[in-house]
Formats: structure tokens, sequence, C-alpha cells
């Protein structure tokens, strides 16, 4: 076999999900249960083999949490927004197509500020340049520059805290020194 | 029973109540904003969007109304595979109707991806495509 074998430090957190959703399927977090579990794992990750996913190699827990009760509060008001737009705009709706370049040229990191900034209502991802790292991203309710500035800031913001929470060193202290100047 | 217990029971009848109709609530405003956008792309937020929190908010309430601890991780786990397929999917819709021009140029206040298209398609030898 040619293929580059993985290291099972790499590997690991794909492993624990596997066994949580065995677990959760089975609704039994009995200890040979999730042996059994990770078994299957085990076994499932060696013969559907994926390209690994390239880990920063940090994951800051402190900074998640607040991360995600923010990203919850701002999917709840967005979802009002979005619900308020459908009843009283409709159809004199304006939207705009937006270029955001990212700092960040990890696919993972372009994933996660995808499909986070995808989820919180209003702004769906068009188009993805991988070289350039940059997202095109469909806002509705961008009615001028000053709007797609807003839009443009949010998801830089969120590439922002997805680094802090779990982007390389390099990124961080590069991010740190943007911040900083 | 004790009145506390009760008042308990009352506490969570009440919450998983007020989730639901939420959560209904924003399946209603999904099926408005279907109607009334005009557009495929903003159609796309409506169709999308809103089961992110009306999904969240409905599980929340059947959690709370079973009372087992052990029905938590299977909820858990369908809300984050709702997270980790909601976005692919409305990415692929709205790239596909980007480039299918189902949009209304004139709806939009900015388009800074078709200049970048443009450019693509040029670079290739393509000048439109054919519809």
């Amino acid at each position: 076999m040619t293929r580059k074998r993985i290291s099972l430090r790499q590997e690991l957190p794909l492993l624990v999900w596997l066994v949580i959703v065995w677990g959760a399927l089975w609704q039994n977090f009995s200890a040979g249960n999730l042996l059994f579990g990770a078994l299957i794992a085990v076994v499932v990750a060696r013969l559907f083999y994926l390209p690994p996913v390239e880990l920063g190699g940090r994951f800051n827990v402190l900074r998640a949490v607040p991360f995600a009760l923010v990203f919850l509060a701002k999917v709840v008001a967005a979802s009002f927004q979005v619900l308020y737009l459908a009843v009283v705009r409709g159809p004199r709706v304006i939207s705009a197509v937006v270029a955001v370049p990212l700092r960040s040229h990890s696919d993972l990191l372009v994933t996660a500020t995808g499909h986070v900034i995808s989820l919180i209502p209003g702004s769906v991802v068009v188009e993805v340049d991988r070289s350039t790292s940059t997202l095109y991203i469909h806002g509705i309710n961008v009615r001028d520059a000053g709007d797609a500035d807003k839009l443009r800031k949010e998801v830089r913001d969120t590439e922002a805290g997805l680094i802090r929470i779990m982007g390389t060193r390099a990124e961080l202290s590069a991010l740190k020194q943007e911040v900083g100047a | 029973m004790s009145p506390e217990t009760i008042s308990a029971d009352a506490v969570i009848d009440t919450v998983s109540a007020v989730f639901m109709v939420v959560g209904a609530l924003m399946s209603l405003g999904a099926a408005i904003g279907l109607l009334r956008f005009p557009d495929l792309m903003s159609r796309m937020h409506a169709a999308t969007k809103p089961q992110v929190l009306g999904l969240f908010l409905l599980l929340c309430a059947v959690g709370l109304q079973l009372r087992t601890w052990w029905v938590w991780p299977v909820l858990v786990v369908a809300w984050i595979f709702q997270l980790l397929t909601v976005p692919v999917s409305a990415h692929m819709v709205g790239r596909a109707g980007y480039r299918t021009k189902h949009l209304h140029p004139e709806l939009l206040s900015a388009d800074e991806l078709e200049a970048v298209v443009q450019q693509a398609a040029g670079k290739r030898g393509f000048t439109d495509d054919d519809e």
C-alpha cells in the first residue's frame, strides 16, 4: 500500500466521535458496549479510509464554550430576523453576494467558518475559492456597502474565533499581531 | 406528590410548551419565506435556516418531556448531524442556482462573484452558458 499511515493521535478524535455515536444510537453507555463500539470504530476507520483531517494540534475549550453560546444566540436572533423579513419585506428583499477573503488557508478552518456562517440565518456560502481561501457569501437584506462591510466583518470575526479555538500556533500569533496592530 | 414536585413538573411542561410553539413558528417562518422571497438564493435562507433553531427547540422539548438522561445523547447527535448537513445542502443548491443564473440581478445590491466568474470563463474561452 502506498497511502500514508496516519498516527493514532490524529485519528483519535474521529474514533472517539464514532464511539459516542455508537453509544448514543444504542442508548447504552456501559463499558462493554463502548468497548465493542471502539472495536467497530477502528475496523470502520481502517476499511473505509478517508483522507485525514489536518487538525491544528490544539483545542481551546475555554474559548469554545463562549463561542458556542454566542453562536446559539446569533442563530436565535437571526432566525427571528429572517422570519421578520419573510413576513414584512417578502418579495422586496435586497441581497448581495459578498467576497470575504479569509486569513487561514487550512481546509478545516475554511470549512468550519463556512459552516458556522451558513448556519447563522441570513448568509449562505455560494462559492469557495480554495486557492485564495475566499468565501463568496450570499447575504440576505444587504442593501448597501455598509451592510456588506458588516457581513464581511462578521465572517472575519467568526474566523478569528475559530482560530482562537483550534487554529495552528502560527495562525494564532498572526491573528494576535493583527489585533494588536 | 408534594407541591414542590408539581411545580417543577409545571415549569418543565411550560418550558417545553414554549420551545415547541417557537420551534413550530420557525417552520412556519420557513414556509412563509419560501412563498414570499423573490429568488432561489433568498428562498434558500428560508428553506434551510429556521430549522437549525426549530429542530433545536423541538429536540429540547422532547428531551424535557421524556425525562430520561439516555435520550439526550441521541438528541445531541441528531442535532449535530443536522448542523453538519444543512450548510452543505444549502451551499450545493445555492451554488448550482448561481451557476445556472437563477437569480435576479436587480435584487442584488452587490455581486462580487460575477466579475470573478466572468474572468474565469474568459480565460477558459467560454463565452456564456448555453441557455
